[in-house]
Parts: C-alpha cells; sequence; structure tokens
C-alpha cells in the first residue's frame, strides 16, 4: 500500500488559484466521500488552509492513484486540469512521509514555525475520522505526523520566539512586565503598525487604551474603535503617567518626548516600569529616555532586529528540526513497509516453525528410545499440521492482496502473532524460492 | 551517623546545583522537576541531620560556625523551596543553590565536634533568637539570587541584547515582586531575632543592650532593610535600586554573620575565636569578654 500526496501550497500557487481549491471546513463529508468512492483510493484526508490544499491518500497504484487524485480537485472545483496541473505537487513513498511531517511540524510554512498548522490539520483529520474515510494507514501516519510535531516543538525552539514587531513589542513587554492584564497602552498618533501593535496588546491580555492625536477627532474614532479613551494631544503628559506600554508614531519632526517629561512622569508613577514604542521616523521620543530608570525604549529598529535575529535563530531551529523528522520517517516507513503481504506471510510462517522446533526438540530430547524411522514421522506429523493450520490465512491474505484491505489483516495477524515488524531480506528470498 | 548524614547532604545539594546548572543552559520541563526534587530531597535529609544533631547535643544545634553554616544554608534551601513553588520559577535555583552549597562547603572547614555550650547561654531563647535570625538571612539570601537576575535581565533590557539568556530568565516584574515578598518576609523576621537577642542577652547578661559588633552589625543590617523597605512603601524604589540596595543588604548581613565572628571580638563570636586563635595562632587578640558580668565566664 502506497501514501500519496497531491496539493498546492502558498510556495507554488498564488491565493487566486488557493482559494478556488479551498475546501469548505464544515463541507468536508462530501469531498472525502467521493474521494474513497474512486477506484483503488482507500483512505483520504483533505487539509485545507489558507496556505495550503492536500490531499493524502492511500493507493495500490502510485501513479494511478496520483492521476485520480489531480483529476478530483480539477474536477470538484470546476477547474480545468491544464490550469490547475502547473501549481500541483506530488509526492509518494518516503518523500510523502516526509512532506507531511514538515508541514506538521510548521517546517513547510510560510512563517517557519508557526503554530497554526498543527491544529489545521488536527481539524482536517478530525474530519476524516469522522467520515471514516481514514483507516490504518492514515490513522496512524497521521499521529505519528502530530507526534513528530510535538517532538519538534519541545526539542528546538523553533516557535519560541516572534517573527513580526508587533509580536516582538509584545513578548518584550511581558519580560518586563510579566502580566498584561493590569496594564494601560498609549497610543500617540496613528499608523497602521502602531494600531496592530495596539490590538496585539489587546489581545494579549492589556486592560485598556488611551489614543491621542492632534487631531482630537481622529483620536476619538481611534479610541471607539479600541474602546479605549481619547485624550486631547495638549493633554499627553496629564495621562501618560497612566500608561504603562506608549506607543508612537506622530509626523512630528522633532522629539516629542524628552528625558525630563518621562523622569516627571516617573516620579508620578512612583517608579514603576514604563515601556516606550517609537514606531515613528523621524523618531518621537529621544532615545536618552532609554536611559531613565525603569524605563525602556524600543525604536522600530530595535524591533526589527530583534525580530531578524528571532528568524535567523528559527533558521538554526529547522536544521535541527529536519534531522527529527528523518529520524522519524525511517521508523514510520518501516511499519508501512511492514504492512506487505509477503513478508508478513513469512514471518507468521517463521513464527510457526521455531515454535515447531523448538517443542519437536524438547520432546525428542525426552524420548529417547524413539526409532529415526520413528523420529522422522513424528517431523513429518508436526510440519503437517502447521501447514494445514496455515493455509486458509495465507491464501486469503494473497486473495485480499489482489484489491481488498490486505492492511488491515496483515497488522491484525502482526499484533496477534507478534511477529517483528521488519523481517530481513533474506527470509524473503527463501519464501520464493 | 551524623557525619553520614551531613555528607550526603552535602552530595546530594552537590547534584543539585549542577542539575540547577544545567538548567540554566538547557531550561527543559523535566530538568526542573529533576532539579526540584533533588533539593527537596536534600533539604528533608539536611533536616534529618539537624535533628540527629539537635537530639545528639541537647540543643538547637546552632552555636559554633560548622552549625551555623549549616543551618544557614538548611533555611535558605528551606524559603527557596517555598518561594520557587509560588512562583514557578525554576531558573531561581541555578542562582540559589550555589549559595546554599557553597555555605555547606565552607561548614566543612570548623570543626564538627560538639562543644559544650557556655552555661550562660542555655536558654529557650537560643532556639527562637537563632531560628528567627536564620530564616531571616534565608529570606534575604533568596531576595539576593533574584537581585541579581534582576540586574542581569534589566542589562539585557537596556542594552538590547537580547540573547539566549534573556529568554531564559523570568520578567523584571516578577523577579521584583520576589524581591518585595521576601522583603516583608525577612524584615519581620530580622526585627523579631534583634528582639529576642536583646531579651536573651538580658536573661544570661543582664543587659538587653550592649553594643558589641555582632549587635551593632546587626542593627546596621537592620537598618539597610528597613530604608530598602522605606523606600519601596512611600517613593516606590523598585527595580534596580531596590535590587542593588537588596544586594548590598545581603553583603552586609553576611559580614554580620561571618565577618564579625571571625574579625571582630565580641560576646557572639566566644567559640569561632577560641577556635582560631587556638588553631592558627592568628594574630587576633585572645577574646576577653567586652562586657564583663558575673554570669558569663571567660571565653572557654
Amino acid at each position: 500500500m502506497n501514501i500519496v500526496v497531491v496539493g498546492l501550497s502558498h510556495k507554488t500557487a498564488s491565493v487566486e488559484i488557493r482559494e478556488k481549491v479551498a475546501f469548505a471546513p464544515n463541507q468536508m463529508e462530501k469531498p472525502l466521500q467521493a474521494l474513497v468512492s474512486l477506484p483503488d483510493i482507500t483512505e483520504a484526508v483533505i487539509v485545507s488552509t489558507c496556505n495550503r490544499v492536500e490531499v493524502y491518500a492511500t493507493s495500490r497504484d502510485i501513479a494511478g492513484g496520483m492521476a485520480r487524485l489531480k483529476r478530483f480537485l480539477a474536477d470538484y472545483h470546476h477547474i480545468p486540469l491544464e490550469t490547475l496541473e502547473p501549481h500541483l505537487y506530488t509526492h509518494h513513498g518516503e518523500a510523502a512521509i516526509r512532506h507531511v511531517f514538515r508541514v506538521s511540524a510548521s517546517l513547510d510554512s510560510m512563517v517557519v514555525g508557526e503554530p497554526q498548522i498543527l491544529g489545521q490539520i488536527k481539524t482536517a483529520y478530525g474530519y476524516a475520522a469522522e467520515y471514516k474515510t481514514s483507516g490504518i494507514i492514515l490513522n496512524r501516519f497521521l499521529h505519528k505526523a502530530f507526534s513528530v510535531a510535538k517532538r519538534v516543538r519541545t526539542e528546538t525552539k523553533i516557535a519560541s520566539s516572534a517573527v513580526s514587531v508587533a509580536f516582538a513589542a509584545v513578548e518584550l513587554a511581558k519580560k518586563i512586565f510579566d502580566d498584561l492584564s493590569d496594564k494601560t497602552v498609549m497610543l500617540i498618533g496613528a499608523g497602521e503598525m502602531c494600531e496592530l501593535a495596539a490590538k496585539h496588546f489587546l489581545n494579549n491580555g492589556a486592560r485598556g487604551v488611551m489614543v491621542t492625536n492632534r487631531t482630537f477627532e481622529r483620536a476619538e474614532k481611534l479610541a471607539e474603535e479600541f474602546d479605549g479613551k481619547a485624550v486631547r494631544f495638549d493633554d499627553l503628559f496629564d495621562y501618560l503617567h497612566k500608561a504603562d506600554i506608549v506607543l508612537s508614531s506622530t509626523g512630528a519632526p522633532h522629539f516629542i518626548i524628552g528625558p525630563r517629561d518621562v523622569e516627571n512622569v516617573m516620579r508620578r508613577r512612583k517608579l514603576k516600569p514604563m515601556f516606550f514604542i517609537d514606531i515613528a521616523v523621524p523618531r518621537d521620543i529621544d532615545p536618552k529616555v532609554n536611559d531613565v530608570e525603569n524605563v525602556y525604549l524600543y525604536t522600530v529598529d530595535d524591533l526589527q532586529e530583534v525580530v531578524a535575529s528571532n528568524l535567523q535563530q528559527r533558521a538554526e531551529e529547522a536544521k535541527k528540526a529536519e534531522d527529527i523528522v528523518s529520524q522519524e520517517i525511517g521508523q514510520f516507513f518501516k511499519w508501512l513497509s511492514s504492512l506487505d503481504i509477503t513478508p508478513t506471510i513469512v514471518a507468521l510462517r517463521s513464527r510457526f516453525e521455531e515454535t515447531r522446533q523448538a517443542e519437536l526438540a524438547k520432546t525428542l530430547a525426552n524420548w529417547k528410545d524413539l526409532t529415526p524411522e520413528e523420529q522422522k514421522r513424528l517431523e513429518a506429523l508436526t510440519s503437517a499440521i502447521i501447514n494445514k493450520l496455515l493455509h486458509p490465512p495465507t491464501s486469503v491474505l494473497k486473495q485480499t492482496g489482489q484489491g481488498g484491505r490486505a492492511d488491515l489483516y496483515v497488522d491484525a495477524l502482526r499484533n496477534l502473532f507478534d511477529l517483528e515488524t521488519a523481517p530481513p531480506e533474506e527470509e524473503v528470498g527463501e519464501l520464493e524460492e | 551517623m551524623n557525619a553520614v548524614l551531613f555528607y550526603s547532604t552535602l552530595g546530594i545539594y552537590f547534584v543539585a546545583t549542577v542539575a540547577y546548572l544545567a538548567y540554566l543552559i538547557k531550561p527543559r520541563e523535566t530538568l526542573g522537576q529533576a532539579s526540584r526534587w533533588l533539593i527537596t530531597a536534600g533539604f528533608l535529609l539536611h533536616c534529618a541531620f539537624t535533628l540527629d544533631r539537635y537530639l545528639e547535643a541537647g540543643r538547637t544545634p546552632i552555636t559554633n560556625l560548622h552549625e551555623s553554616l549549616s543551618f544557614f544554608s538548611l533555611s535558605i534551601v528551606g524559603v527557596f523551596i517555598i518561594i520557587e513553588r509560588k512562583y514557578k520559577v525554576f531558573i531561581l535555583g541555578s542562582f540559589v543553590t550555589p549559595v546554599a552549597l557553597i555555605l555547606m562547603l565552607v561548614s566543612t572547614i570548623f570543626p564538627t565536634a560538639i562543644t559544650p555550650l557556655n552555661p550562660a547561654l542555655k536558654s529557650k531563647w537560643l532556639a527562637v533568637h537563632t531560628t528567627v535570625a536564620f530564616f531571616g538571612y534565608a529570606t534575604f539570601a533568596v531576595a539576593f539570587g533574584a537581585a541579581i537576575m534582576y540586574l542581569i535581565q534589566e542589562h539585557f533590557l537596556k542594552s538590547k541584547k537580547l540573547g539566549a539568556m534573556y529568554q531564559k530568565l523570568p520578567s523584571l516584574d516578577k523577579l521584583d515582586d520576589i524581591n518585595y515578598r521576601c522583603l516583608t518576609f525577612g524584615f519581620p523576621l530580622l526585627t523579631l531575632a534583634i528582639i529576642s537577642g536583646a531579651i536573651w542577652a538580658e536573661t544570661a547578661w543582664g543587659t538587653y543592650w550592649s553594643w558589641d559588633p555582632k549587635e551593632t552589625w546587626s542593627l546596621i543590617t537592620w537598618f539597610v532593610y528597613a530604608a530598602l523597605l522605606h523606600g519601596r512603601l512611600t517613593t516606590g524604589w523598585r527595580g534596580k535600586k531596590a535590587a542593588i540596595l537588596a544586594i548590598i543588604g545581603f553583603f552586609v548581613l553576611l559580614f554580620t554573620f561571618i565577618g564579625v565572628n571571625l574579625l571582630l571580638p565580641g560576646l557572639h563570636s566566644a567559640q569561632s575565636l577560641d577556635f582560631l586563635a587556638r588553631t592558627k595562632k592568628s594574630s587576633f587578640p585572645i577574646w576577653k569578654p567586652i562586657v564583663s558580668h558575673p554570669d558569663f565566664p571567660d571565653g572557654n
């Protein structure tokens, strides 16, 4: 049985294509059932996120399976296959396993290490499990992918640092304040990055927002958006001491906040720490403010440097993660190939044969007055018994191997008789003699 | 038996310290858990050692430098375990357990023999005074560890050098909070220690306060921490200033505890000085009581 992957991602397709092939999250039953009703497709999982659409399936015939999956994607979304095909990638065997492990571990993401993808694949698998389109192979495969992702997460620092300026600011604030839930954010001026950062602070628990702007109406508008308080620009220093985190991005040509101002503010705050983030160019806040006790000033360049070094760290961690993936592929592949019929029959036979030999030896050792002739007959008898016993399962296995769900039997046999997952090569050879 | 307990404690503290230092390099949850178990096991063994010694000597074992250093170490580990559980910062152990280990190591330098207690000092106040004092010292030792961490983290944030160490250290607020919490517990303990000491002095020597160096330095230590507490409560000294004062306070405290005994003659230092005078032929003057009191016999 083979694992086949067909899909497209942000690396191969633009958003115009991706949105056309996306599957609606709440209507997965129809496409999943359609997939498993295709000839030779026995199991299927559909992963559909804003950055990728992928189908994982099992099929006996690799090339045929891939072709069917491609055709399915095109037909289901009513796109000509010629349009879709250049964006599609296909994997099978070890490459398919590596691909899915890498995707789950967020090594193939647009932002390497982003945490959402694992949850999205878990949801996708959830649908397949609910509609019973995933079976023994994909179940085990995806659970393995989850555990690989977990290993990567715990053993590397791939997701431990912020890779956007706004997130970097939030992480810094957490290293200063620990808990943001009683902290107030002040926005001075407006600007996309400033608002984005303010949103991040609110999402991370910040208590409230104050907004000030040279145009009071704009401040009011923005304050309303954030459910905060608008402050007149001239009253800035009457309110500044109430803010713990200050985001500044005015168009002022000179510094609007200097060290003296901040010293006064700090006195009113009883030296409670403050975190200033200066996003404006030219800068709004005098860099000397950073020298005031318990005050931390970061400019947009500082934050960008943090992001750059985090990205570099992620790239280094990604190498470790790739090693983990490689290790795990070997293990899983071993299991997958053990589902093949021939080695299973060999293993089953040798398990019986070993037992027969051992028991026979024991009997002969205790029963010394047997003639060589009688010993031979005993040997023949035991051989005949196990051959008779093994005949029906062997032929059933060979028959189902022609097209049915042999992997189910194989897995069951291996568990019931405690057979090794990967029999040595030479035993396979023996059977073919 | 006693020596076995002592050296097994020392051994476990050593392993626990190594584990905590390893945690500093590789902050894995399991390593932190393991370190926590180790230090807790060491603490229980240390308690057993102290109890055994108590039964053997028939008094609180804090009467010579060996016992005192060991008890100091025990209190630090005890206070650390409580604080660490409350704040869930394994990494604090990387800064505090080495202090406890070093104190234990230093205590091995001093003679371990149980010496007969100066009859004047035999009192229930011995247990009260010393235990309270040592737990006070221990809270300040943990505050010291947190303050060092604060200064390191503050340096990273100010200079914008946000390396691996910055990632591992807790937030400034948390460290400052630990510092403050320790102060609010340590200061009353220190105050109690001084008061109970004065009462004990009154029963032993007939005078509450005799300005011997230990008393003087205890008072200096008390003033340093009083200043810190006052500053915190009124003008909001916090963060860096508070951390620096906690570090200064701890050094003054260490001097009060060890330096005074070794360098300045006085009522508290009888045994250690005797030991030094006898064994090292040191230039220290053979101790004579500054306060002459009929109940208080000569130095040996």
